[in-house]
């Protein structure tokens, strides 16, 4: 390799390289070193606590709390945000009478649906605090509006419906998104598999079942990976919008809340930074494994 | 698929090597971190020649770094305590600076050891005083309290204080934190919607039931609270536990003694709350409001009564109607042999002013304080911020409002008797759980023992918690 080009390419590489290594790397390495000593994070100094900080994690009952809201969500964000999504996208595309075209005006409901994905999740949060406000809220107004005021609650302040209330919310936010990514998956099917099912006279379930969904099958994979990673943090939603904030008594308590109480309000951000490599390990395998699992059996197309 | 030709993609050993001195170039920018150690400098000498005028040796040129909390006091305040700062020194500069969020702007310069020289800790994102504390970062200030005030050289700046003030801001026996606010705790209503009314304001608890129930006939809720954050319910809770307790009943709560939370005061103000609740006297919903909400509904006039510190005439200034007339009253009685009188009242000070160790003017700070806690800097705060400051005799002469004059009477009339708990400050893994505890009580779903129980347990696991530093008062 003549030397001219190689310098060039060093001098291209190396200033992304030095920037990332400060700015990502490092804090990670940092986070990683941080979280067996017990830093206060007001001070230039740390003392070396070894592995106390992720010994204390088993005892935290707000952890715990964290932990079991968290894999909760987990299960439940991907799948009812990726069903709905799916579920839409099919509509969008094939939902029409004659099962080759979308439902009449899909164009708009697409765009429509998108919105939510446009507004900041803080904004998102707020706006939903007043939609579950008890007293003068939308959801409990349409609910005595149309004489089902048995069912009207506090949403967010009943320890049993103030996780779905925030689930919900999740759901809500990111369904447009893969509304949007299923949709340009399914444009990619060609059109001659959905008419020779039609032509066979399969019913518009099966033909989702045999043919859409098998051939959306990485998408919807990548779907779970970014969901469950989505799921996992939801920290954003709880501290903005529930009692207490991760109440009522650790009801929507997310490990993320956890870390910032600790780091912030209770000054110990060694123990903080021991929840904070708890949950990148939990991010890094759940994604490992999700990807590992759709490995098997991929459908060529040519 | 077929391998690739053999072309030479991958990286050969050289590269790397390469890429690691790259790293290893850019180690250097990483020293501002706390995991890359090194020594911390001395903290520079400061001072000059102390004199009676200049009682603190302030160096008379050298630059004064001010940082205040600009929230609803604003900072106007400050910076009229900095030109008499520059009266008194005129050679020095002030780097003046008004911002929200302190513990954000600050903390790195903590660790980096290059902190201002007094700063105004407060705000939702003021930084956690104990870990301050424990982290050895804050001036004693016993040299400034025994200094002259700036308005009477022969009165120490200790005995221009209200009482407790300086109580407040020791830990460990020395004061490292001065509080220029002052805030009592209470119940407030509107006083002419009483006087419309024909109510009068409670001063047992069997009163208060008794008033309830009349406040619900007439369509009314009782009281409502901020629900969204359930620390406001606990103050009078644990005000009326301190009144049937005692000072005993105070210091073994916060000096962490077994079973301090399981004490009868304790017990029976937790029951007397959960009454409250049971008897449906909380507003529905007001579990789920946020403060804004909850006051926003009681100046509306859907709740008679709400649990709140002094601040809240100022914060609800454009939210009550003309006329609301809001005034404090102390948390009622629970028993006829409380071992505090009923006028007794939950006070503190806050707004958190405090010198940094490592400051590089730290004579400056302290003197900038003794001039901001003379009467001339508090009157002119208390006219312009409408809230109580820690200076004695600040609002004589002052024509006050009715919320502030009401704290004002509540605080003259408790005299010796106004307390505090000092544990939130202390310990506020306990003060969550306290806080958390209390939602449930008040929401039915926690009896009063099973409320003891709970925090009883999370104060015993904090009292063996070696890894935290432990005060008592």
């Amino acid at each position: 390799m003549k030397h001219g080009r190689l310098r060039f390419l060093f001098g291209a590489l190396v200033p992304a390289l030095v920037l990332h290594v400060v700015f990502v790397l490092s804090p990670y390495a940092q986070a990683f070193y941080l979280s067996l000593t017990d830093w206060t994070g007001v001070a230039g100094e740390a003392h070396f606590v070894g592995a106390g900080n992720y010994a204390r994690l088993g005892g935290d009952s707000l952890f715990l709390d964290a932990v079991r809201n968290n894999a909760v969500m987990l299960v439940v964000v991907p799948l009812a945000t990726i069903g709905l999504g799916l579920f839409l996208a099919s509509m969008l595309h094939l939902g029409g009478r004659d099962g080759r075209r979308g439902i009449a005006g899909s164009r708009v409901y697409q765009i429509v649906y998108f919105f939510p994905q446009l507004l900041s999740l803080v904004v998102i949060a707020v706006l939903w605090q007043f939609i579950y406000n008890p007293n003068t809220g939308l959801l409990n107004g349409v609910l005595r509006g149309v004489g089902l005021s048995s069912l009207a609650r506090s949403w967010l302040a009943e320890p049993s419906l103030a996780l779905p209330a925030v689930m919900a919310v999740l759901v809500w936010s990111s369904v447009g998104f893969y509304m949007v990514l299923f949709s340009a998956a399914i444009d990619s099917i060609p059109k001659e598999l959905f008419e020779a099912a039609l032509l066979d006279g399969a019913s518009g379930w099966a033909t989702f079942r045999r043919v859409t969904l098998p051939l959306v099958r990485d998408t919807v994979q990548v779907a779970f990976v970014y969901l469950g990673i989505a799921a996992l943090d939801g920290f954003a939603v709880v501290q903005v919008m529930t009692v207490g904030p991760g109440g009522p008594d650790g009801a929507t308590e997310v490990i993320g809340l956890s870390l910032y109480r600790n780091a912030f309000t209770f000054g110990k951000f060694g123990y903080a930074s021991a929840m904070g490599v708890a949950l990148f390990f939990a991010t890094l395998t759940l994604a490992v494994l999700a990807l590992r699992a759709g490995r098997k059996e991929r459908v060529e197309l040519a | 698929m077929n391998p690739s030709p053999s072309t030479q993609t991958y990286p050969s050993r050289r590269s790397i090597l390469k890429g690691v001195a790259g790293i290893a170039a850019a180690a250097p920018l990483l020293s501002a971190c706390v995991t890359s150690g090194g020594d911390d400098p001395a903290p520079a000498a400061n001072g000059g020649a102390k004199s009676a005028d200049n009682p603190l040796g302030v160096k008379d040129d050298a630059p004064l770094e001010v940082v205040i909390f600009k929230g609803g006091y604003g900072d106007d305040y400050a910076k009229h305590a900095e030109d008499l700062y520059k009266q008194k020194h005129a050679k020095a500069t002030i780097d003046h600076k008004g911002i929200q969020k302190v513990g954000e702007a600050l903390q790195p310069r903590f660790v980096a050891n290059t902190p201002p020289d007094v700063v105004d800790n407060t705000g939702a994102g003021r930084l956690d005083l104990a870990t301050l504390v424990a982290a050895k970062q804050l001036s004693d200030l016993s040299e400034l309290l025994d200094a002259p005030s700036f308005d009477d050289p022969n009165t120490k700046v200790r005995d221009t204080l209200l009482p407790g003030v300086v109580d407040d801001g020791t830990f460990d026996k020395s004061v490292l934190v001065l509080n220029f606010t002052y805030t009592a705790w209470g119940l407030w209503y509107s006083k002419p919607l009483f006087a419309s009314k024909g109510w009068t304001y409670p001063k047992t608890w069997d009163e208060m039931l008794a008033l309830c129930a009349t406040i619900k006939g007439a369509g009314i809720a009782p009281w409502t609270y901020q629900g969204k954050y359930p620390e406001y319910i606990n103050d009078p809770l644990l005000s009326m536990a301190a009144k049937t307790g005692g000072t005993d009943l105070i210091k073994a709560v916060d000096n962490l003694e077994p079973n301090a939370w399981k004490a009868d005061g304790l017990k029976a103000a937790a029951e007397a709350f959960a009454e409250l609740a049971g008897k449906g006297y909380i507003m529905a919903g007001s579990e789920a409001l946020s403060h804004t909400e909850s006051q926003a509904a009681w100046c509306q006039g859907k709740a008679a009564f709400i649990p709140c510190g002094s601040w809240l005439e100022s914060e609800q200034k454009d939210v009550a109607p003309k006329g609301f007339d809001m005034v404090m009253g102390a948390v009622p009685s629970r028993t006829t042999s409380d071992k505090m009188g009923a006028a007794a009242v939950q006070a503190a000070s806050s707004e958190s002013f405090l010198v940094p160790a490592k400051a590089k003017n730290a004579a400056g700070g302290m003197e900038y304080l003794r001039i901001l806690f003379s009467k001339q800097s508090a009157k002119a705060f208390a006219q312009s911020a409408g809230t109580l400051p820690a200076v004695a005799g600040a609002t004589d002469g002052l024509t006050l409002s009715s919320g502030l004059g009401s704290t004002r009477d509540a605080v003259t009339a408790a005299g010796k008797e106004a307390f505090t708990f000092r544990f939130r400050t202390w310990y506020a893994p306990l003060a969550k759980a306290v806080d958390d505890a209390t939602g449930e009580l008040v929401n039915k779903r926690a009896t009063a023992a099973e409320w003891a129980e709970r925090v009883q347990k999370a104060a015993d696991a904090l009292a063996k918690d070696s890894s935290v530093k432990k005060y008592t008062r």
